[in-house]
């Protein structure tokens, strides 16, 4: 079992895929929130093999694409400071904000590191104590007990230069926003397999069982995605709403309670601005108190300037689902992967990104 | 979206591991899954193992599937 | 250690001791201020700067690195490759013995691709004007009569070869970048191509295209040849080879192995009469042992790349843009 190569066999979509056929009836429109769902489905083109009767429709699971200006503004501008040397992931570096980017700063003089792992940024931190090391905590509840045992682990390793810029979101809270605007009409969800790894399946009973949605949580190979689709036209025909779990291999019903602990330990929920979402209560989560000696925005004079938000981009729109990247009059034209002028042109798990790379609307 | 792989914990020291990934190798951390053994698989997420692996659910899914398909080849 | 400015004897000394000795041929031990011999026939002549960090990675480093890609950049125009110059640009504080073994490495890959290092230039920087080591290159080599190769030249029905494995390189170097270090036994596939494509050219004199698929990729060199010779060309995902190590580190990383670079493959378009012939002469050469035919080139949508997928859809294949960053949050 190598639990990759055998969730891509041409076999095992064959059979998926006709079973798919067969049983859907009901037009049905779906929802894949995780941007690392977007990706597999344009890259193994799903939507092509799907029935007519099926819309999917691409989520905000994408933590670059929904990080506000206003945010990355923070971390260009602390990147701008003084023996402060940045850590962060690859894909904030290209990530435009109101004036410039990370990798922009960086080509005229800041610090800044690329870095796979919070267990880079600790050992970088260890070996320059005269500089400040920051990194910059981006992503959902997969990444959140991450960063909070990279505190943790700062503090057994009396590492004193280590901060963090806490920029995470959180998924229930977005969704439950997403569907009382009501602007999207949803069937089905396909939820986001790693974050559920974490928080398990619980969290997200409320959208069965309160709009009527049928959920199942998927893995991320082509098979796990189309095996969640097949639930999903399940529950739909036999006209049900209740959260399953496909990802059965990866996902268990209470999640894991270790890391629930950790971050728990270290952070507590606050507000945060979603792009194009605008303010969701409770779906950031900020240092406690007696953690607060690694916030970056506390121990640094963070001075952003003001914000801009690029003209004509209607990202929030298509992060909301109420808009394809085909809407927009700035794709293709005006916004490429080369000129990016929204994030979710920049992310490569971004819709416009994916609907521009994957040739979206192409008949094979 | 939050990329995590399939590694088999090789080697266990205090709480980190040294993974395999098809053919690679790289350190991780156990902070979330302290539980983790030796010849378990976990996902790893950023160099953290976020779970470990279920390789009976595994194999029951793509038992599942394999029916699917096999009846799926019948019908047509 | 070597220290900026240095000129004079100390330059002297430097040539002497590391180039003259390794590098040992008679145009170059003339030292005048340039290389001069005799030439007849058509001339193919390229040029290309080496700036890799690191400047040593599983499986070669900077010098192999600058001879094998000047000599392969001939070789894809059908060039027996035959003179090259190299221009060191060095760091100072570059340890004597790394420019050492970096001369020792060219001098070995200029052997096995049967080239001559018959002119060169050494500039000392100070520190942080460069990056340890970069190497500029140009080289000359001669197209035999009757061949003619170039990116215009795919026709509709052509086949599509690519000679192995893609992205070894791309990998390898990664693995060694600090922030992103995993370790692997994969070696970068950098090696000089000149006889296999000699090989291939002994096979059929009617090979339309060749291309080394370096900085983005086979997905970038393919749309290369798309857009050039205003075809399209479709490929199939399943014949495409990808080593076990190579996929999992783009697992990890979230990159697809189509935009990693290369620096020891080959693609090549063929006519569909003379691909038996190319493909066989091809699997008897060292650098060709996995070539297979991955696709075909198609008249309709000029400028396309399209892949049929494992689950039987296709998708389009773009060209690289910029550097591929790893996306894993």
């Amino acid at each position: 079992m190598r639990f990759i190569q055998e969730f891509r066999s041409s076999e095992l979509a064959k059979g998926l895929i006709s079973r798919i056929h067969q049983k859907s009836k009901t037009q049905a429109r779906f929802m894949e929130f995780c941007g690392g769902h977007t990706v597999t489905i344009f890259r193994y083109g799903i939507r092509q093999v799907l029935p007519k009767t099926l819309e999917m429709l691409s989520g905000p699971g994408c933590p670059v694409c929904v990080t506000a200006n206003v945010d990355l503004d923070k971390a260009i501008a602390l990147a701008q400071i003084p023996d402060v040397i940045i850590t962060t992931f690859g894909d904030m570096l290209k990530v435009p904000g109101s004036h410039s980017s990370l990798q922009e700063v960086n080509a005229s003089g800041a610090d800044i590191r690329m870095v796979y792992s919070t267990m880079d940024a600790l050992n970088l931190a260890e070996e320059n104590p005269t500089k400040s090391v920051v990194f910059i905590g981006i992503g959902f509840e997969t990444t959140a007990p991450i960063i909070a045992a990279s505190i943790l682990q700062a503090e057994e390793r009396r590492i004193r230069n280590y901060y963090i810029l806490s920029m995470h979101k959180l998924c229930p809270p977005v969704i439950r926003a997403i569907l009382e605007s009501g602007e999207v009409k949803l069937h089905g969800l396909i939820c986001p397999g790693h974050v559920s790894a974490i928080i398990g399946s619980h969290p997200w009973e409320f959208i069965a069982r309160d709009y009527g949605i049928s959920c199942v949580i998927s893995g991320f190979e082509p098979i796990d995605v189309l095996q969640c689709v097949d639930m999903l036209v399940a529950q739909i025909e036999s006209g049900q709403s209740k959260v399953e779990i496909a990802y059965r291999r990866g996902v268990h019903p209470e999640g894991n309670q270790q890391a629930l602990k950790l971050m728990k330990q270290v952070f507590e929920p606050c507000p945060a601005q979603w792009r194009g979402i605008g303010e969701v209560p409770d779906s950031s989560l900020k240092l406690k108190k007696e953690y607060q000696h690694f916030d970056a925005e506390l121990a640094f004079d963070i001075d952003p300037g003001p914000t801009y938000e690029p003209v004509g981009c209607i990202c929030g729109d298509i992060l909301r689902g109420v808009k394809t990247p085909l809407d927009c009059s700035l794709f293709g034209k005006d916004c490429t992967p080369q000129y990016p002028i929204g994030p979710c042109m920049v992310s490569s798990e971004g819709s416009c990104s994916a609907y521009y790379l994957y040739g979206e609307g192409f008949e094979g | 979206m939050c990329l995590a792989i399939p590694a088999l914990i090789k080697l266990i020291e205090d709480k980190e591991a040294e993974a395999e990934i098809g053919g690679i190798t790289r350190r991780i951390s156990l902070w979330l899954t302290p539980e983790a053994k030796v010849g378990d698989y976990v996902l790893v997420h950023t160099g953290y193992a976020i779970n470990i692996l279920d390789e009976e659910e595994a194999k029951e899914t793509l038992r599942l599937l394999l029916e699917i398909a096999e009846l799926a080849e019948e019908q047509s | 250690m070597l220290a900026h400015g240095s000129g004079g004897k100390l330059a002297h000394e430097l040539v002497e001791s590391s180039f003259l000795k390794a590098l040992a041929n008679p145009l170059l031990a003339k030292l005048d201020d340039s290389a001069v011999f005799n030439f007849s026939g058509r001339l193919a002549f390229t040029t290309d700067s080496y700036v890799v960090s690191p400047i040593f990675f599983p499986g070669g480093d900077i010098g192999k690195l600058a001879v094998c890609g000047t000599v392969n950049d001939l070789a894809m125009s059908g060039a027996k490759p035959l003179y090259l110059s190299l221009s060191f640009i060095i760091e100072e504080g570059l340890p004597q013995g790394e420019l050492s073994q970096v001369v020792d490495s060219i001098q070995k890959a200029a052997q096995e691709a049967g080239v001559e290092i018959v002119t060169g230039d050494t500039k000392v920087v100070h520190r942080g004007s460069a990056d340890k080591l970069f190497i500029n290159t140009a080289g000359v080599g001669i197209i035999p009569e009757g061949v003619d190769i170039s990116g215009n030249n795919a026709r509709s029905g052509d086949k599509v070869i690519l000679s192995g494995a893609i992205g070894d390189h791309g990998i390898a170097v990664l693995s060694r970048r600090e922030g992103l270090s995993f370790s692997t036994q994969l070696e970068s596939d950098c090696a000089p191509l000149g006889g296999l494509v000699a090989d291939m050219l002994a096979a059929s004199s009617n090979i339309h295209s060749l291309r080394d698929p370096t900085r983005g990729g086979l997905a970038t060199t393919l749309n290369e040849l798309a857009k050039q010779s205003r075809v399209s060309i479709r490929i199939e995902e399943e014949k495409v080879l990808v080593r076990d190590e190579v996929l999992a580190a783009c697992e990890m990383l979230g990159f697809d192995p189509l935009y990693v670079a290369n620096e020891g493959k080959l693609v090549a378009i063929v006519p569909p009469e003379d691909t038996d012939k190319v493909l066989k002469v091809m699997r008897e050469n060292h650098y060709g042992k996995e070539a297979a035919i991955i696709g075909e080139v198609r008249a309709e949508h000029p400028g396309r790349v399209v892949m049929k997928t494992c689950l039987g859809s296709s998708r389009i294949i773009d060209m690289l843009v910029g550097d591929i960053l790893p996306r894993i949050c």
